[in-house]
């Protein structure tokens, strides 16, 4: 491989890793790094533009919303909500998701078929109502929007991976574990798992861009983490009634969400590349 | 001679499905000795690999069920095992090597991790004992520089290379019973010639009894000791392989082995048995071979023909045989 070819492969790892790295730390950071408390409200400086444009001023890189309220800010603090919730979520659905798909294809017979009709019943069921229904009854905030992601969203997983583990456990391979007396519980984890990461890993990849749009859906109809503590698809929500008169209220989380979401899908691509055996040493 | 480790005693598997009951295997005997190489031969769907998964109770369940009978090893009946106990028997005790080399192997793990896996599930080694008994498996089946190999992933390997990696992962606990489904099936003639050689000498070094499962009555001539021919279900001859040879006495032996090519002789067409095997789901009354027997009566018709032992370790179902 040329010294270039080498550089722009690394370069597909290192770059996403970085961004979120920095959005990470960031919002662990968020109290230090914010120029702004984020509900600071000052009404005079309202639709501040960007400093770099015109009437745009140095108090406020990337300007002022509605209320005056500094956006750099926002957007930091922002960071917490939205990659805490769908980092967390994505977590949970996955995990149950992978667990229940896993064990679905291999047992097979009724076992499969409950869990799936189980599977069917959480895919045609409407999410947002769920969302509503579960943030009206246990109230809106971080740990209900949490819940309300991951009651539906392990079925997707759950769907796509057993049909997966249920192809690789008529393999030869989880045959011949099983002819040396390999545990079933063995063979889904050691056998079956590893063979379904790639897919595993691109579904994850997908659903990170998914679950910041479902987060800020939930914010949007005001059943997410609630005012005035913000989350990047809220402030989205929030410019979008300005947004020919104050573009920048949209854009910057807009962009951040859309980083996070290219990130997660190179870095996704790289691993996969990464954990196929027969791309790893060429 | 030495002693018997396995008997099948009157074994019944039977699949069942929405289209009625497959009698896949419909009461099978037959022993196998320490040491000796027992030939499992016949067409295909004939029941010759359900008979191995009911050795191993791997059948599909919960379609497939072993109805009757007994699989006794070493004294120990294993239909009535619990599911715990059984499982320890597989890979430890008895063994089987499957018929595809380029499916049978898991292609994320180096082919060290799969051999050493029943050796740290059985055996209980770690570490560097693994990689030790590894190596030592390896070269149990002749395979030049092991200590690269065990660190190579299965794609990177030949199909002749995978099976003996197949091989060395059902050998890698050393089983007293090992079970080859048509391990050569896939290899071309040059590497099935030298599997079985290395069979052999696995067989010299280590005393273990093999069942070999093949269609092939070549592979059969130079690797068994002792043959049962089987035929939709049922084992219709066994007998020592020379004797089976020189005199098979049940039709659908000597119609088999006229079936095979061979290069002393120059007719002009090979010959073939005519019609299907009867359907496992609708056997006929009777011999299953009459529709297609040369030589069958009424009586093949009508009655089922019991297993008569006509010369010592030689025994025929068949009307015909006296």
């Amino acid at each position: 491989m040329t010294r270039w070819g080498r550089i722009s492969r690394d370069l597909v790892m290192i770059l996403p890793v970085t961004v979120l790295a920095v959005l990470i730390f960031t919002a662990i950071f968020a109290d230090v790094l914010a120029p702004y408390p984020y509900d600071k409200t000052a009404l005079p400086e309202r639709l501040t533009p960007p400093a770099w444009c015109e009437g745009g001023s140095t108090k406020h890189l990337l300007g002022t919303d509605t209320l005056g309220r500094d956006i750099l800010s926002r957007a930091i603090y922002g960071a917490r909500v939205s990659l805490s919730v769908s980092l967390l979520a994505i977590a949970i659905t996955a995990i149950v998701g992978t667990a229940l798909g896993i064990f679905s294809g291999y047992m097979g017979g009724r076992t499969d078929a409950f869990i799936m009709r189980v599977v069917d019943v959480a895919l045609s069921f409407p999410a947002l109502l769920l969302a509503i229904l579960l943030a009206v009854s246990l109230g809106p905030g971080f740990f209900t929007v949490i819940f309300a992601l991951s009651a539906l969203g392990w079925a997707g997983y759950a769907r796509i991976i057993r049909g997966e583990a249920l192809r690789i456990s008529t393999s030869d391979f989880v045959a011949q574990a099983q002819v040396i007396g390999v545990s079933p519980g063995r063979i889904m984890l050691r056998h079956i798992f590893p063979n379904i990461l790639n897919i595993l890993i691109v579904g994850i990849t997908l659903s990170v861009g998914a679950m910041i749009l479902a987060e800020s859906a939930m914010s949007y109809l005001g059943i997410g983490i609630p005012p005035p503590v913000p989350s990047w698809g809220s402030m989205v929500a929030d410019g979008r009634n300005s947004l020919d008169s104050a573009w920048w209220i949209s854009t910057f989380p807009g962009i951040l969400i859309g980083m996070v979401v290219m990130s997660g899908n190179f870095l996704g691509d790289w691993l996969r590349d990464r954990l196929d055996p027969r791309l790893r040493q060429l | 001679m030495s002693k018997i480790i396995l008997q099948v005693e009157d074994l019944h598997s039977f699949f069942f499905t929405r289209r009625g009951v497959v009698k896949a295997v419909d009461g099978v005997s037959f022993y196998v000795r320490e040491g000796e190489t027992f030939g499992l031969v016949g067409e295909s769907a004939c029941g010759k690999t359900v008979t191995a998964l009911s050795i191993l109770r791997l059948l599909p369940e919960p379609a497939g069920r072993i109805v009757e009978g007994k699989v006794i090893l070493d004294g120990t009946n294993l239909l009535e095992l619990d599911k715990e106990e059984m499982r320890k028997y597989r890979g430890r005790i008895i063994s089987m090597i499957l018929q595809d080399p380029m499916t049978s192997l898991n292609p994320v793990y180096t082919i060290g991790d799969q051999i050493g896996e029943a050796m740290r599930l059985h055996q209980g080694l770690q570490g560097e004992m693994v990689e030790q008994e590894v190596i030592s498996a390896l070269r149990l089946l002749n395979i030049p520089s092991p200590e690269t190999l065990l660190r190579q992933y299965p794609f990177q390997l030949s199909g002749g290379m995978r099976q003996r990696v197949a091989g060395a992962i059902a050998m890698s606990c050393h089983p007293r019973l090992l079970i080859a489904d048509e391990p050569t099936t896939a290899l071309d003639a040059t590497i099935q010639a030298q599997y079985m050689a290395l069979f052999k000498d696995i067989q010299k070094k280590t005393n273990v009894a093999i069942i070999y499962i093949t269609h092939d009555f070549g592979v059969i001539a130079q690797m068994c000791h002792r043959v049962a021919v089987m035929y939709a279900g049922k084992i219709v001859e066994t007998a020592m392989t020379r004797e089976i040879f020189k005199t098979p006495k049940h039709p659908y032996t000597s119609a088999l082995m006229n079936s095979v090519p061979r290069l002393d002789h120059k007719d002009e067409r090979l010959y073939s048995i005519k019609g299907q095997p009867p359907s496992l789901r609708d056997l006929p009354p009777g011999c299953r071979f009459f529709p297609r027997c040369p030589v069958a009566e009424d009586i093949c018709r009508q009655q089922e023909p019991a297993e008569k032992e006509i010369t010592e370790g030689h025994f025929v179902s068949c009307w015909k045989v006296k």
